[in-house]
């Protein structure tokens, strides 16, 4: 619904602003243009995007995220000791952050949803505070290969699509250790509230 | 011949090499991974002709540059380039329409410029922080989310920040 509300405001934002700035007939091109380019956007991001899911398949049928899983381990029974005394949520956790890292979208939620009902048993509705860390963990995308961004630059011509590698793992540690460290202190808040 | 062009060639041949030793099914794991990519995809097309539609015409109007304007006093205290308002505007929300944003932006000021790759870092590094937050809680059957949304906020705003910062420090502005 949401994006309902942003594309509508879009569209009639544009036919607004068109009417008074006189770029009318800018605005009717650039929509049909933008439909058009969305086509061939797809096409050219198709070939890159499917290699690089393939190489993460790869990584994965390896056993690759099963040694992240076992490597992220320590660290998450420290973020989540409570739920992390349960064997099974600490299993669906740490599986559900290595597929993160690989970019396995489709294998992340499901995993990250299993611990998460776990973890809202019998708290009657109230997110508790490992719950919200777990939600903040995966609303911060930490990603080894941004496959789409890099697929992405590829199609709009880049010299070295994935040579903002470093600069994206960087800001991802400093965004996850901000809303890790947030969720810390807005716990505290709201401990001292209840 | 440089260093750069020899990490492609040198993952893909690491990859098979590996699976090999795994006695791993390599091939059958690459066109698997493939046919994947292609459902997400197919997922992302239909929106992108709805966002991209949208976001030409918002750009064609002048509306863009407006609401680049608009926010330019806050984003430049941050060291953000304001021509990225609309993409961090649209992040949160929804995935494919960051990336109907990133993709004009890239059109816009070409995809290896310090805006096209601070756009690209900020794609690569933030999540949909409302989509995700609202299948998490909706699984498990939460209703009172607490502190997770002003959390998560706080993440992607460092994340925006952040890759204006990296990508200078990385790059040079």
């Amino acid at each position: 619904m949401a994006m309902t509300w942003v594309w509508s405001g879009m569209v009639i934002l544009s036919l607004i602003f068109g009417l008074f700035t006189g770029n009318l007939d800018a605005v009717s091109a650039a929509a049909l243009e933008g439909a058009g380019s969305a086509v061939k956007l797809g096409v050219s991001m198709a070939g890159v995007l499917c290699l690089w899911s393939g190489v993460m398949e790869i990584m994965n049928a390896c056993g690759l995220s099963a040694a992240l899983a076992r490597a992220f381990r320590p660290l998450l029974r420290r973020l989540l000791p409570d739920a992390c005394r349960d064997p099974e949520t600490l299993a669906a956790v740490s599986a559900n952050v290595s597929a993160n890292l690989l970019g396995l979208g489709n294998a992340a939620t499901p995993l990250g949803i299993q611990a998460a009902r776990r973890m809202a048993r019998g708290c009657g509705g109230v997110a508790s505070g490992e719950l919200c860390t777990l939600v903040v963990l995966n609303t911060a995308s930490i990603q080894l290969i941004p496959a789409t961004v890099g697929s992405l630059r590829s199609a709009m011509g880049s010299a070295a699509p994935f040579d903002i590698l470093p600069a994206v793992w960087l800001t991802s540690i400093l965004s996850v250790t901000a809303g890790l460290s947030a969720a810390k202190l807005l716990s505290l808040a709201d401990r001292r509230r209840l | 011949m440089s260093l750069s062009s020899l990490v492609v060639p040198l993952l893909l041949a690491l990859m098979a090499a590996w699976g090999l030793g795994k006695q791993v099914d390599v091939y059958a794991a690459l066109t698997r991974g493939a046919a994947e990519g292609l459902t997400v995809l197919l997922r992302i097309i239909p929106a992108l002709v709805g966002l991209l539609t949208a976001v030409s015409m918002f750009r064609a109007s002048g509306a863009m540059e407006v609401l680049s304007a608009l926010c330019a006093p806050v984003l430049e205290l941050l060291g953000i380039p304001p021509e990225t308002a609309p993409l961090m505007l649209v992040r949160p929300v929804s995935g494919s329409g960051a990336l109907a944003v990133g993709s004009e932006l890239m059109a816009a000021h070409g995809p290896d410029s310090y805006i096209g790759r601070v756009a690209a870092v900020m794609l690569g590094s933030t999540e949909t922080t409302f989509y995700t937050v609202a299948v998490y809680f909706g699984a498990a059957g939460i209703h009172k989310t607490r502190y997770t949304i002003p959390a998560a906020l706080t993440a992607d705003l460092t994340g925006f920040a952040a890759a204006a910062l990296t990508v200078r420090l990385f790059f040079g502005a």
